[in-house]
């Protein structure tokens, strides 16, 4: 803790951050072998934080250690920077690091993100960081851990290609829709997390450096700038995004992943942006859907 | 004998204690290609154990086990990386277990479970893999329209061969089973081994099949060896121990059980 | 005359039951004796005297204490009594046959297709192998009907038949005989005799137990005495 020497703060504050700085400093040698060893899975000591797991301890975590007194923080939860989780988060960061936030992805250094990738296109100069429930793509399969490390160890996926085969058997189709396995760099297979597999083809080679925090499995991965990221299939059934009916029904956008807003109990619905900054920023750009104001 | 025959597997001087117990002791064995080898004897035997040696899922204690990769060089399998072991194990080997539960993905669809070693070498075409899996299925005597079901709905007799489908759909040519029959009712027995005797004889495998059941060493196996308190006690072609054991503790395995 | 078939020289077998408090049984010593191509031998004797135990011996199913049993595949000779289990199963698939007295049911497998086995083990395709099966059950009149059941449930002359069909549907230069005519009629027991007939004259050397005597005159040249080999052991 340190006081004192700045006017206006508190009596009581925070180290930069929250974390320690010895904490931080494993956190970012996790981080950094994590960059060298695309998609792998680095165990690291992850510490209690003051909220709970699934409220993304692991991605506060990676946040805290990549974060610097310049950087400004976007935080978002299905894409929305406005619920409640994203809010809490913003203000945690801004309480202990004093850090500039923003809801525009442009504008943003680094972006804490639950269950979504931004529809604007990331920049070379950009963190994005996930929050993971499980790390372990093997998981659902293989519930050992000693062995999924070994099939791991090995390149041994032929049992991720049977849960997609599953799919296919069960439904006709790849059901699996979010949480989608990824290839990265040719070698480890990874669990991108749950975002929708429609935000897959934006982990290909992004400019921008992707970082993975599990906080309850205390598991660190990274996809560095501009890594190949194939989301496996087959051959006959080969990888495909959803696909949406209309356009965003504010902004007009077609091409971006929508979510689906109950307007009444009478069946009303509309479709829109689960981006809500990128619907804004097209609607103050001039952009109206059918339902657009 | 032929100059030119060699052996698949070769054991040397296996042995295998759990601290003071003696799991296996100095056991030596050779198998051929093509040829099925019982391992019979008590639980207790050691029978187990060895079979756990020969298919390194255990170290032994001392010895070596040798096998002929497919290059036709004979290997210390030791010397493997584990790389090429797991390879090995999930190409060129099978392993039939006497609980289903431990052999297949019990969640997982009969499809799966057959396609998942094809998957595993690289088939990535899923109608391709649903065709071998059908193909397989098939020769295992599990209806077609059963593909889709997992084995938790499967009888006792189905799972085995539903494990011997997915352990033979990458052309084996060595397979392990220990107790591949134990459990299940004589009829359903019946059926397993005449299956499992067509396989061998069509595809030519070589198998080591762990069995306290004489009858099943008689109708599958061409050589025999009897284990007791670790030691392979006598051993010869499958006919010649059980219609003139030598050893007593044969005689008495012989003689206990209802004409075999 | 040319080398013999198979060479018994000296064999001597006890059994030994441990379970009877290791009580010794002796069944022949210094069994000794020839065997030529084309010719058909009787062993004879009493029950008891050891005549099938030598039989089996010859086949390697009894182990030899002392002695030697040798018998000539191709350019080798195999001596029996000290061949190594993997050297006698070869030996078994291409020098010598056994028509045991009764057909080991194998479950599930169709007469047509025991019958054919040997054939097919030795390389011969298999749709000729089948017409080859189909004729010889045809030449001992089992009943079309059965070709396709498993032989479980046929009864005993009819199992017989299928095993000696199977015994004798492949070429092997040394035949072992066990009764095989014991629970056949007249007629079958006459085409048995003419295959019989057919195999000495391809050459075939065999070494049997025919307790017909009808069979026995019209088929062996001549008897061994196993009584001789009990006595002495």
């Amino acid at each position: 803790m340190s006081a004192s020497d700045v006017g206006g703060m508190p009596q009581i504050t925070y180290n930069f951050a929250y974390l320690d700085e010895q904490t931080k400093r494993m956190i970012r040698r996790a981080i950094l072998k994590a960059i060298a060893v695309p998609g792998y899975q680095v165990p690291f000591a992850a510490r209690e934080m003051p909220m709970p797991y699934g409220w993304g301890t692991g991605g506060v975590q990676v946040t805290a250690a990549v974060l610097g007194r310049d950087d400004v923080l976007k935080v978002i939860d299905q894409g929305a920077d406005d619920t409640t989780n994203a809010v809490a988060i913003r203000g945690f960061f801004e309480k202990t690091a004093r850090v500039a936030t923003t809801t525009s992805t442009t504008e943003a250094t680094v972006i804490q993100t639950r269950h979504r990738i931004p529809e604007t296109k990331l920049r070379e100069d950009q963190i994005l960081v996930y929050q993971v429930p499980i790390p372990e793509p093997l998981r659902f399969l293989e519930p050992r851990e000693t062995e999924t490390r070994q099939l791991h160890a090995l390149a041994e996926y032929g049992l991720m290609h049977v849960k997609l085969y599953e799919d296919i058997a069960r439904h006709g189709h790849i059901a699996t829709t979010y949480a989608y396995p990824v290839e990265v760099a040719g070698r480890y297979v990874m669990d991108p997390s749950p975002i929708p597999k429609f935000d897959n083809p934006k982990m290909d080679d992004s400019p921008a450096l992707q970082l993975f925090g599990a906080g309850r499995e205390k598991r660190i991965y990274a996809i560095p700038p501009h890594t190949k990221v194939r989301s496996l299939d087959f051959e006959d059934h080969p990888f495909k995004v959803q696909r949406f009916a209309k356009p965003c029904a504010l902004c007009g956008a077609t091409g971006a992943y929508l979510d689906e807003v109950i307007l009444d109990d009478k069946g009303g619905r509309m479709f829109v942006c689960s981006d809500t900054d990128f619907c804004n920023t097209r609607q103050e750009e001039g952009h109206r859907g059918e339902m657009g104001a | 004998m032929t100059a030119t025959e060699q052996p698949l597997l070769v054991a040397e001087g296996l042995s295998k204690n759990y601290g003071a117990r003696i799991g296996c002791r100095d056991v030596s064995l050779e198998v051929y290609p093509g040829e099925v080898l019982a391992v019979v004897g008590e639980s207790g035997s050691g029978k187990s154990t060895l079979l756990s040696l020969l298919s390194t899922e255990l170290a032994p204690t001392s010895g070596r086990v040798s096998y002929r990769l497919r290059d036709g060089a004979l290997t210390d399998l030791a010397s493997l990386g584990a790389a090429e072991r797991r390879l090995l194990m999930r190409t060129d080997w099978g392993f039939v277990r006497q609980n289903p539960a431990e052999g297949l993905r019990m969640a997982v669809s009969a499809g799966g479970n057959v396609g998942e070693r094809l998957m595993a070498v690289g088939w990535r075409h899923y109608g391709n893999i649903r065709e071998e899996a059908l193909d397989w299925l098939g020769r295992v005597e599990i209806a077609g329209d059963r593909i889709d079901d997992d084995p938790r709905a499967f009888s006792g007799g189905m799972r085995q061969r539903l494990q011997i489908a997915r352990n033979l759909v990458t052309r084996p040519r060595l397979v392990f089973m220990d107790e591949p029959t134990g459990g299940l009712d004589v009829s359903v027995q019946a059926r397993l081994l005449d299956l499992i005797r067509g396989l061998v004889t069509d595809l030519g495998l070589a198998v080591i099949i762990v069995t306290h059941d004489l009858a099943v060493a008689r109708l599958l196996s061409h050589r025999m060896v009897v284990m007791r308190q670790g030691r392979v006690i006598e051993t010869g072609i499958t006919d010649q121990v059980l219609d003139d054991p030598r050893e007593p503790y044969t005689q008495l395995l012989v003689s206990s059980v209802l004409a075999v | 005359m040319s080398e013999p078939i198979l060479e018994v020289s000296g064999v001597a077998k006890t059994f030994v039951l441990h379970l009877r408090d290791g009580a010794r049984l002796p069944v022949v010593s210094g069994a000794g004796f020839e065997l030529f191509a084309g010719e058909c031998v009787a062993l004879g004797g009493p029950s008891g005297a050891g005549k099938s135990s030598l039989l089996k011996m010859v086949y390697g199913n009894y182990r030899v204490d002392q002695g030697a049993i040798l018998v000539r595949d191709g350019d080798e000779t195999v001596d029996v009594a000290h061949a190594g289990p993997r050297r006698l199963i070869r030996l078994r698939e291409t020098a010598m046959g056994y028509v045991s007295q009764f057909l080991r049911v194998i479950p599930r497998v169709s007469a047509l297709d025991v019958v054919a086995e040997p054939l097919i083990h030795d390389g011969v395709d298999r749709d000729e192998a089948l017409a080859k099966a189909r004729a010889l059950l045809a030449r001992l009149n089992l009943p079309e009907r059965l070709w396709s059941l498993p032989p479980a449930t046929f009864s005993g002359g009819e199992q017989q038949r299928v095993n000696i069909a199977r015994g004798l549907i492949a070429h092997r230069p040394l035949l072992l005989m066990d009764e095989p005519t014991a629970s056949l009629d007249a007629a079958n027991r006459a085409v048995v005799i003419g295959l019989i007939e057919e195999k000495k004259r391809a050459g075939v050397a065999i070494l049997g137990i025919f307790h017909d005597a009808e069979v026995r005159e019209a088929v062996c040249d001549r008897i061994i005495d196993v009584t001789e080999f009990a006595k002495a052991a």
